[in-house]
């Protein structure tokens, strides 16, 4: 092996002035066949063979697990927009008689579903700011050259190794009403019964707050935990663009006089524009698959108050075994989920970053 | 030295004791991020009179510390585990190899439109799983018994010259069909990995290759592979961690009691009609055991997998 490796680095070296020479011959050829793509390395010798010998060659590795994974990414999508125009209700043979589009007409219709989708969108902007802003700020505290760096990125990023469903259950308890952490901290500072003889004129009648069960705070300790468990997630990804930013933009900002938080405004914070593009994508699907998380916490009827798209689907398909329904639910999502990805992965794209 | 360092909280604190507010937020941030593990791991020591006596993440005491919580927990979720394992290992490594050949496929060898079905291998990243349930459970469950059915009888028939009856789905064909869909699920995020990383490989070195008269397979066995060790280890714990940690895959496919994996457990544990939080405490530390343990021996390469690196 190490021969072999030696070998070739040898030979590479001495085939380089060859390899060059080939260059104009290469592009030529390039604008001859009208190619669109621009590959960036190694187009000289490419562009010397055949591109049918290009593809047959490397199909064999990436042919196979694109159609397997194609077959489970898209081809179930499409077989799920198909099973939504369809009233199968999963049981029994496929009925695949009626192709309309009344599933939908019903989900319009459907109190429950604007609910979720209100939840959807509300998680989905309000957890991502969120997160971003607190993941930027930790970043912005480790950059600042501290002792101990890796034990607090590693302390920070620990939730994210954890699943769904065991920080739901931590989090069942942090938000339990009758004896739960986060009542019985505000206990001991007398803040509880506070809270709840304020909210008395309201209307609510309770002798203990219910984070989950009221609507007003359902929704936001699911966004809360999600935070938690996700902003050490936005701080690696700032750190990593921070850390990309030359020192002499520091110091060139120190020279012309800024403060610090000016320096951070309007000289760094810039700058880590697409370090903050890439997290928020990331964060948005985290959110819209927060499914795991809300089961766990709720079991499969979360009530109107957390219900978001992705538990309503598993609700309508699963447990009330209208899979027709819980389709048409699912291509709503996933219609969601392209418009975040979208434009994203376009722009990468332009920027020949694919 | 940078200049970076230390300015932020030397505005709002004097010179001396600029970095004392920093440190300060940021064991905040310590406290944050670990109040709901730490109390967990509290709750799990504590007998009931304990539990009712102290606050939530106080210390148990001498009197009220017991492992009878763990060990209900541990035997709660013990086959969990193990079913867990059985699946998330294999879909882990077939998912990272076939990552691996398709970014191979696609970066060192290139043709045109192969930025189309990158495009499209990325874009797999990203689906909501809500949009492929349905038809995945069907597939697994309706349309792979008959196909399976329908070659084992044709094949057996023609051997034995009569029908055969295809053996009636198990457990852990269950598990076998939860591992393959995550392998397949696997596929987009790990060749993204893999890509960004044989991108950095040189390139004289495979031309070399091929004017010598490698095959592309020869090229991939004798220098990619042996290359790409470390971006295997970033890929396998990562994606171990996905796959291991998955609810909703596994509470479609998965119905028998005996095949259930740990998340699944944790879930019935924790929505059961009994609930003792000193039981349920335990039970998230005992199913989050695999995980954390990965990235507290592997953090670094973890950070990377994440960070898309």
């Amino acid at each position: 092996m190490r021969e072999i490796l030696s070998r070739l680095l040898a030979t590479g070296g001495r085939l380089r002035s060859a390899v060059s020479r080939d260059e104009s011959d290469g592009d030529q050829l390039a604008t001859d066949g009208g190619a669109t793509v621009k590959t960036t390395r190694g187009d000289s010798l490419r562009n010397s063979l055949p591109v049918e010998w290009e593809l047959v060659e490397s199909a064999p590795f990436w042919l196979p697990p694109v159609l397997f994974a194609g077959f489970f990414v898209y081809g179930a999508i499409a077989w799920n927009f198909l099973l939504s125009l369809t009233d199968y209700n999963g049981l029994g043979g496929a009925q695949y008689e009626t192709f309309d589009l009344s599933m939908y007409s019903r989900m319009l219709n459907d109190g429950a579903f604007w609910q979720a989708a209100q939840n959807t969108v509300v998680l989905l902007v309000v957890f991502t700011v969120l997160c971003l802003a607190l993941g930027l700020f930790v970043a912005i505290l480790i950059d600042q050259q501290i002792r101990f760096e890796n034990t607090f990125r590693t302390i920070y990023l620990l939730p994210m190794s954890l699943s769904f469903v065991v920080t739901a259950t931590m989090w069942a308890w942090v938000y339990n009403a009758r004896n739960g952490v986060l009542n019985q901290l505000l206990r001991v500072f007398n803040l509880e019964g506070a809270i709840v003889g304020l909210l008395r004129p309201a209307g609510v009648n309770a002798e203990v707050i219910q984070w989950l069960s009221w609507n007003t705070t359902a929704l936001a300790a699911v966004i809360f935990a999600l935070i938690w468990q996700f902003s050490g997630y936005a701080m690696v990804v700032f750190l990593a663009g921070l850390r990309a930013i030359p020192t002499e933009h520091y110091e060139a900002a120190r020279v012309d006089g800024a403060s610090t938080v000016r320096m951070y405004a309007r000289v760094i914070i810039p700058q880590l524009r697409a370090s903050a593009v890439s997290a928020s994508v990331v964060l948005m699907v985290f959110a819209l698959k927060a499914f795991d998380f809300i089961y766990a916490l709720r079991g499969s009827q979360p009530g109107a108050n957390m219900d978001i798209l992705a538990t309503m689907m598993y609700r309508v398909a699963f447990d009330s075994l209208q899979w027709a329904y819980g389709s048409a639910v699912a291509i709503v999502l996933f219609a969601l989920a392209l418009l975040v990805i979208g434009p994203y992965l376009y722009s990468e794209y332009r920027r020949g970053e694919l | 030295m940078s200049i970076r360092g230390g300015n932020f909280i030397d505005e709002l604190r004097s010179t001396e004791n600029s970095r004392i507010g920093l440190y300060a937020l940021l064991l905040a941030g310590i406290a944050f991020y670990l109040f709901p593990v730490e109390t967990a791991v509290m709750t799990m020591f504590k007998t009931e009179s304990a539990f009712a006596r102290t606050l939530p993440f106080a210390p148990p005491g001498t009197d009220g510390f017991t492992l009878e919580a763990l060990s209900t927990a541990w035997n709660t979720l013990r086959p969990g585990l193990i079913n867990s394992l059985l699946m998330a290992i294999p879909a882990t490594i077939m998912s990272a190899l076939l990552g691996s050949l398709t970014a191979y496929g696609l970066t060192t060898i290139s043709w045109r439109g192969q930025v189309g079905v990158v495009v499209l291998i990325i874009a797999g990243i990203f689906i909501p799983y809500q949009a492929v349930l349905v038809p995945l459970a069907q597939f697994w469950f309706q349309v792979f018994p008959g196909l399976v059915e329908g070659f084992v009888n044709t094949l057996f028939g023609f051997i034995t010259g009569g029908s055969w009856q295809y053996p009636s789905r198990n457990g852990y064909v269950q598990l076998l069909q939860l591992s393959v869909t995550h392998a397949a699920y696997g596929i987009p995020i790990c060749t993204l990995l893999f890509r960004s990383y044989y991108q950095s490989i040189s390139e004289e070195m495979i031309e070399a290759a091929r004017l010598d008269g490698a095959s592309a397979f020869s090229i991939y066995r004798n220098i990619i592979l042996p290359l790409s060790l470390p971006m295997f280890a970033v890929t396998l714990i990562y994606q171990f961690t996905q796959v291991y940690n998955d609810l909703l895959f596994a509470l479609v496919l998965i119905n028998e009691p005996a095949s259930q994996v740990a998340t699944q457990r944790l879930a019935a544990l924790t929505g059961g009609v009994v609930q003792s939080f000193n039981t349920t405490m335990a039970g998230a530390i005992v199913a989050a055991l695999p995980t954390l343990l990965v990235y507290i021996v592997f953090g670094e390469q973890f950070a990377k997998g994440v960070a898309g690196e």
